[in-house]
């Protein structure tokens, strides 16, 4: 090493400053939380950010539904989407499918020490934009900066109440043999998405992370008669219907030819040898309905933007050993199961 | 492509009427053996066993890499990985692997360094990259993948990495055919042999061994049309008492393979004897690597004592797995006492039930309904 490299790397570095990155000061309560709180999170979020212990609803307090959920999402950013708008999104649409419209959102910050506050600030306003979008306010939150090394970040907790609007009860128990099974969409947009970015995959693919409450708020109101709704993220449509296969206490029988798959999807799947079934969405639904409701949900789902590949893919059938089997497009028959976790590339 | 593939491959007409021709053709019912586990697994996936039965009983054959690999092998990968300063690189399927160390992510959990990567030239990139670890390729696969870890090696020498290595397992495919035709308990009539391996090494070696030992060697693709030209093909032949290596993979094989692929292979590998898991030692049926890349040789490289695969003997799966059944045909897998109860994919007893190409595991997660 030359002489002149050796004094650039014993030179006392300049000092980095509050106002570029995130510091442990700025979760330890003191005058730069609040700088942080007043400067940056209020302005985005607006003015109904609680600066109190608490916020305070306003409204009718028996039937609400009251959800959670964390985001963790790596990369952060990604074609159709970011760790902030899923925050909102995902929440909402957990509040959704229950019949509920959203009435107030928190958002918990996570932050690893180091984090640049221009990116903060990017995925703050796509927060908001995306709550605008939903008709939501984030109400109360707080933030927690974490040692550099402790953390990926960031990490975002949203927590939502809503109000459910219909006497409708969109629950588990309430499918019944025979009932039809739809999907709001293709499937697998969002998981293949994440996977392409982190494996650097050459796509034009986007997320389908978006709201689905209008669409069911929607379907609601045309009375339809519907039995059970279930957003389909992370495990995808299939833990989807394991969980319900369990909760109901039936099985299903899916048509592999029905299953809603876009093209760049399914290759994506091929090269990675998954199966779109499997990917996590994050603006699709699944719809258990009597068969005499399909045709009406099916064009009303189509008159939503992403919704025109909309289908029906199986029905509702007694309980057996297998909670989910599928045709195959031979006639064959055959059981599905569940991935064991992480999706793990393949070999060959 | 993939409309191409869907219409000309996946066509559920073009599929049906080629099952029923094959059913058609036969006088009696034949046993096939398709070799590789990508073959196994579109036909259990789609349930292609089903729509020729009667005809054809399709026995899985030993093509999984991650199967075959030593338990032995793996956990010397697994003492890497736990080793100061070191990662080891391997591709994802060999992480549930169990051996009598436990897995790959048994080690990842306890601190082991476990890269996944997906090219072998990921992990020379991450070597580059990080010239204080010591990073070593598990080099799993058959000639599909080998041409690829050997192009590593390629690269790894001219850019002078002294702290790389790799961890070689790779096996070949026609020694253990040969294996599997002298048992005496062979019930083998034809073989469907695996496409992408005569992608790299073309056909020759298949003509020898249906030659020798007089037996149909079918080379097929692995969409149900591709499987099912190819029974039709192979069923032909057996009624007809022939018996040739014939190429149905005509969109990928090129008879004399990929040369170029080949001439990297025999830079920079040797044959060699190779322990497979529930096969045994089978002679030359292995690549290690030529005395003059053997600086990048883990074994060599690091501590004598954890030396594996070629040295030892031990490479059983958990007492009670009939992995070496399996392998070679003789059992189907739900016919396994511990088939989806002591064993499932959650809690393999042996490899078979890891891999996304394991017959075990392909059986477990679609086992058709009929």
């Amino acid at each position: 090493m030359s002489d002149i490299e050796d004094i650039v790397h014993v030179a006392c570095p300049l000092p980095r400053t509050s106002r570029d990155f995130i510091t442990l000061a700025h979760g330890g309560g003191g005058k730069l939380s609040s700088q942080l709180i007043k400067e940056l999170i209020a302005p985005i979020f607006g003015t109904a950010l609680a600066l109190h212990d608490s916020a305070i609803l306003a409204g009718d307090a028996s039937n609400l539904a009251f959800t959670t959920d964390s985001y963790v999402v790596r990369p952060r950013f990604f074609p159709g989407g970011d760790i902030g708008s899923l925050a909102v999104y995902g929440t909402a649409n957990d509040l959704a499918v229950v019949g509920a419209k959203p009435l107030a959102l928190s958002c918990s910050l996570i932050i690893e020490e180091g984090f640049a506050i221009a990116e903060l600030k990017s995925i703050l306003t796509s927060m908001k934009a995306a709550a605008d979008l939903v008709g939501v306010s984030i109400v109360t939150g707080d933030t927690k900066v974490v040692e550099r090394g402790s953390g990926d970040g960031l990490y975002i907790n949203t927590s939502g109440v809503g109000q459910l609007v219909s006497a409708l009860k969109l629950e588990p128990r309430q499918i019944q043999v025979g009932d039809q099974l739809i999907v709001s969409g293709d499937l697998g947009r969002h998981g293949a998405c994440i996977l392409s970015a982190r494996h650097e995959l050459d796509t034009v693919l986007e997320s389908d992370c978006g709201y689905v409450g209008e669409s069911i708020q929607n379907l609601m109101k045309n009375s339809l008669n519907l039995h059970c709704l279930r957003d389909l993220t992370r495990g995808g449509l299939v833990s989807a219907l394991m969980e319900l296969s369990e909760a109901s206490q039936l099985s299903f029988r899916l048509l592999e030819n029905a299953i809603p798959v876009n093209d760049e999807v399914s290759a994506i799947c091929q090269l990675l040898g998954l199966e779109g079934m499997h990917l996590a969405n994050e603006g699709r639904y699944v719809i258990f309905s009597p068969a005499s409701e399909t045709d009406k949900i099916l064009s009303m789902l189509r008159s939503y933007p992403g919704g025109e590949s909309a289908a029906c893919i199986g029905e509702v059938v007694p309980k057996s050993n297998f909670s989910i089997t599928l045709v195959t497009p031979y006639g064959t028959e055959r059981i599905v199961t569940q991935t064991l976790g992480e999706q793990l590339p393949r070999i060959c | 492509m993939l409309a191409d593939l869907a219409e000309k491959f996946r066509a559920r007409d073009l599929t049906l009427n080629l099952a029923k021709k094959i059913k058609e053709k036969t006088s009696r019912t034949w046993t096939l053996m398709e070799v590789c586990g990508g073959q196994t697994n579109t036909i259990v996936r789609n349930g292609i066993d089903h729509l020729v039965e009667g005809a054809i009983e399709l026995i899985h054959g030993p093509g999984c890499p991650v199967c075959v690999t030593a338990s032995t092998s793996i956990e010397h990968a697994i003492r890497l990985s736990m080793r100061p300063n070191t990662v080891l690189c391997t591709f994802g399927d060999m992480l549930r692997v169990p051996s009598r160390e436990g897995s790959l992510l048994d080690a990842k959990a306890l601190g082991g360094q476990v890269k996944v990567v997906y090219s072998p030239l990921d992990a020379v990139k991450f070597a580059h990259r990080h010239s204080e670890l010591e990073v070593v390729l598990f080099a799993v696969g058959f000639e599909t993948t080998a041409p690829a870890t050997a192009l590593a090696v390629r690269y790894a020498d001219q850019m002078k990495l002294s702290n790389f290595s790799l961890l070689v397992t790779h096996v070949l495919v026609p020694p253990a055919l040969k294996v599997l035709l002298e048992s005496e308990n062979n019930q083998v009539n034809a073989f469907l042999a695996a496409g992408h391996v005569c992608t790299v090494m073309g056909v020759q070696a298949y003509h020898e061994i249906a030659r020798l030992y007089e037996v149909p060697i079918v080379i097929t693709g692995f969409e149900p049309v591709d499987l099912l030209r190819g029974m039709l093909a192979t069923v032909v032949q057996l009624e007809q008492g022939e018996s040739k290596a014939e190429n149905l993979y005509e969109r990928s094989v090129d008879p004399e393979g990929n040369l170029e692929a080949q001439s990297l292979l025999s830079d920079v590998y040797e044959p060699i004897d190779r322990h497979w898991r529930g096969l045994g030692l089978i002679p030359m049926s292995g690549l290690g690597l030529r005395p003059k890349y053997h600086r990048f040789d883990a074994e060599a490289k690091f501590d004598a004592e954890h030396a594996v695969g070629k040295l030892s003997n031990k490479c059983q799966d958990q007492d009670s797995c009939q992995a070496g059944a399996v392998l070679t045909g003789l059992q189907k897998p739900e016919a396994c006492p511990h088939f989806g109860g002591a064993c499932t994919p959650e809690s393999p007893l042996g490899a078979p039930m890891v891999s996304e190409e394991g017959a075990c595991a392909a059986y477990f997660k679609y086992r058709s309904l009929g």
